[in-house]
């Protein structure tokens, strides 16, 4: 279970990458990592890595999301690595600012959801002020059941819609 | 754009003609008991009687609540041409007749009357006008005038209903008639909306738009489409209500940690907090005096619904049992409140007396939630699923008579009944 998890936040952070740096990614970098990408890529982004640990790609600060069981919102264990890992991450870049996003799945009222989603967030957001990362640097939202990321009804797509999403400002 | 797009068909069907359609609006079951009325199409301008008498029949089968008798060929305009005995051999307990015109000054006129065929009396004798391109507008004016007449109870069909289409990304705050026609885009954009709440006099719709990257809660004119920002605290903003008298709203707010109400007045001032839990609480709704508000509290562990007096103070639970509840609405008579119920895995549309405090289910089970009453609180609109599409569908009050609605594209969401006009 944690297994699937943990690899499904790998796909997913993938996934992102691949749509944040188009032009980067096309061959098999999700895969096969660096050794399948460009000379002057694997350079460029081992200088990254160097300067800024967000950016290695198999860092754990390269999860973004935390995942949740149906209509819980404390952050589990699985994922309470990653949460302090980024709050650690905050806490030595203050110029870094953070948009934690709540969401669920489709099993409840819009309104209700809309509350779960927002302590999601709060949850994480208050892990990472433990963690050292002020408050002006976070922002805590919630979309409910709004932006579902699979739209199925069962629980293949639910899980993937019970997360917080921690997203770094440009 | 358009939303349900030939009801005309269905009434062929209903009328046992010929007619093979696309059916959009789909009736389920039937009332107890059914007043069976004969509606003869009006003299004078054809096109506008045809448009008239779709509208009238349309709305008179949804409620479940009428059965058309056959016309047997009979056309007649004049109460002078009206033999009781004709139409009591025929069975019909009402019968309707009139003419419509175009006016030279653009408007159109019909003028209807309404007779009861067993006492053989007049009922109404009325002259309904409406701007040109408005014929619709008469047909459910008239549709409301028979309603009330022969069940006792007020039409519903001139008042409107707002809901949420969503596309993909595109998500769209519309109001249309009763029956799906006649939609009017009020917002449109590319983050989501919901929660729309209709003021008691129906010029404003309050709702929660993303717009802002977090939910905040606007108020909208349907007239001018001016809107100003109602909520935008830190956090969400959320679940608008209004009062009954129109002068404050209940909406919940994260500003103080977890979702709590507050009430504001429309202007954004006079903001105060009421509820003070640990829990989510929210969705609340005012009951028709004004006095107390249900909403959906997990307090007690799960969704549930709970009750208390507006101006704060110490809340009462109203469901108890399996599964959790939600979107609690009251019903206008003030005996009792209609809400989602989540149970194994589905979600169905429950009723809830005051007194005997026992649920009832009014729908078989599904995807079903968001229920709001009609103006007369005899029937009930919701959120629902069908063909793998969000639809709008309506249930009675007492269960019987459902139907769907089916919208051209797009999922539809967060429905709500407005007040009649």
């Amino acid at each position: 279970m944690k297994k699937l998890v943990i690899s499904l936040v790998l796909v997913n952070l993938l996934a992102a990458c691949a749509s944040n740096k188009p032009a980067e990614t096309t061959g098999g970098t999700a895969a096969s990592g660096a050794s399948s990408a460009g000379a002057s890529t694997k350079a460029a982004s081992a200088a990254q890595t160097a300067g800024d640990p967000l950016n290695d790609p198999s860092g754990i600060l390269a999860m973004r999301s935390v995942y949740y069981p149906f209509d819980v919102d404390a952050v589990q264990d699985a994922d309470k690595p990653v949460v302090q890992a980024h709050g650690k991450y905050l806490a030595a870049n203050s110029n870094r600012k953070v948009r934690l996003e709540g969401n669920c799945d489709e099993r409840g009222s819009n309104e209700y959801n809309l509350g779960l989603g927002q302590r999601r967030a709060d949850g994480v957001k208050k892990m990472l002020e433990l963690g050292g990362a002020k408050s002006a640097q976070l922002e805590s939202v919630s979309y409910g059941e709004e932006k579902p990321r699979s739209s199925g009804h069962e629980e293949a797509s639910w899980s993937q819609n019970r997360r917080t999403d921690i997203k770094y400002a440009k | 754009m358009r939303l349900i797009q030939s009801i005309i068909g269905l009434l062929l069907l209903i009328q046992a003609s010929a007619a093979s359609a696309v059916l959009d609006i789909e009736i389920i079951g039937a009332g107890e008991k059914q007043i069976p009325v004969a509606i003869v199409p009006m003299g004078g301008d054809p096109k506008l009687s045809q448009t008239i008498h779709e509208v009238v029949v349309g709305d008179l089968m949804r409620s479940g609540l009428f059965r058309m008798v056959d016309l047997a060929g009979k056309f007649l305009t004049e109460p002078s041409q009206v033999s009781y005995a004709d139409w009591q051999v025929r069975g019909a307990d009402g019968l309707a007749i009139g003419n419509v015109t175009a006016l030279p000054n653009g408007r159109i006129e019909a003028r209807f009357r309404l007779f009861d065929v067993v006492k053989q009396a007049e009922l109404v004798a009325q002259a309904v006008s409406a701007n040109d391109g408005q014929a619709r507008a008469i047909g459910h004016r008239i549709a409301d005038l028979i309603y009330e007449k022969m069940t006792g109870d007020k039409g519903v069909f001139s008042s409107r209903i707002a809901y949420v289409n969503r596309k993909g990304t595109s998500f769209k705050l519309l109001v249309a008639d009763s029956d799906g026609y006649n939609e009017q885009v009020v917002l449109s954009q590319n983050e989501p909306i919901m929660s729309p709440a209709w003021s008691p006099d129906g010029s404003h719709l309050a709702y929660v738009s993303f717009e802002t990257g977090h939910a905040t809660v606007f108020v909208q004119s349907l007239y001018t489409n001016q809107r100003k920002v109602l909520a935008d605290f830190r956090g969400s903003n959320s679940a608008p209500a209004w009062s009954p008298d129109g002068k404050q709203l209940a909406i919940v707010l994260t500003r103080d940690g977890g979702s709590q109400i507050y009430l504001v007045r429309p202007d954004g001032s006079n903001l105060r907090r009421i509820s003070f839990s640990g829990a989510i609480d929210t969705e609340p709704h005012f009951s028709s005096d004004g006095q107390s508000l249900l909403f959906t509290s997990d307090r007690g562990g799960s969704a549930q619904i709970y009750r208390m007096p507006v101006e704060g103070g110490a809340a009462q639970r109203m469901t108890f049992g399996d599964g959790a509840n939600y979107s609690p609405r009251h019903n206008p008579d003030g005996s009792g409140f209609v809400f989602a119920h989540r149970n194994n895995g589905k979600f169905y549309i429950a009723m809830q007396d005051f007194q005997t405090g026992q649920m009832e289910l009014l729908t078989e089970g599904g995807w079903e939630k968001k229920p709001s009453f009609a103006p007369n609180g005899k029937l009930i609109l919701f959120a629902s699923e069908a063909r793998g599409r969000g639809i709008l569908a309506t249930v009675s009050s007492d269960g019987r008579v459902k139907q769907h609605m089916f919208t051209q594209s797009g999922d539809a969401r967060e429905p709500v009944w407005g007040p009649n006009p």
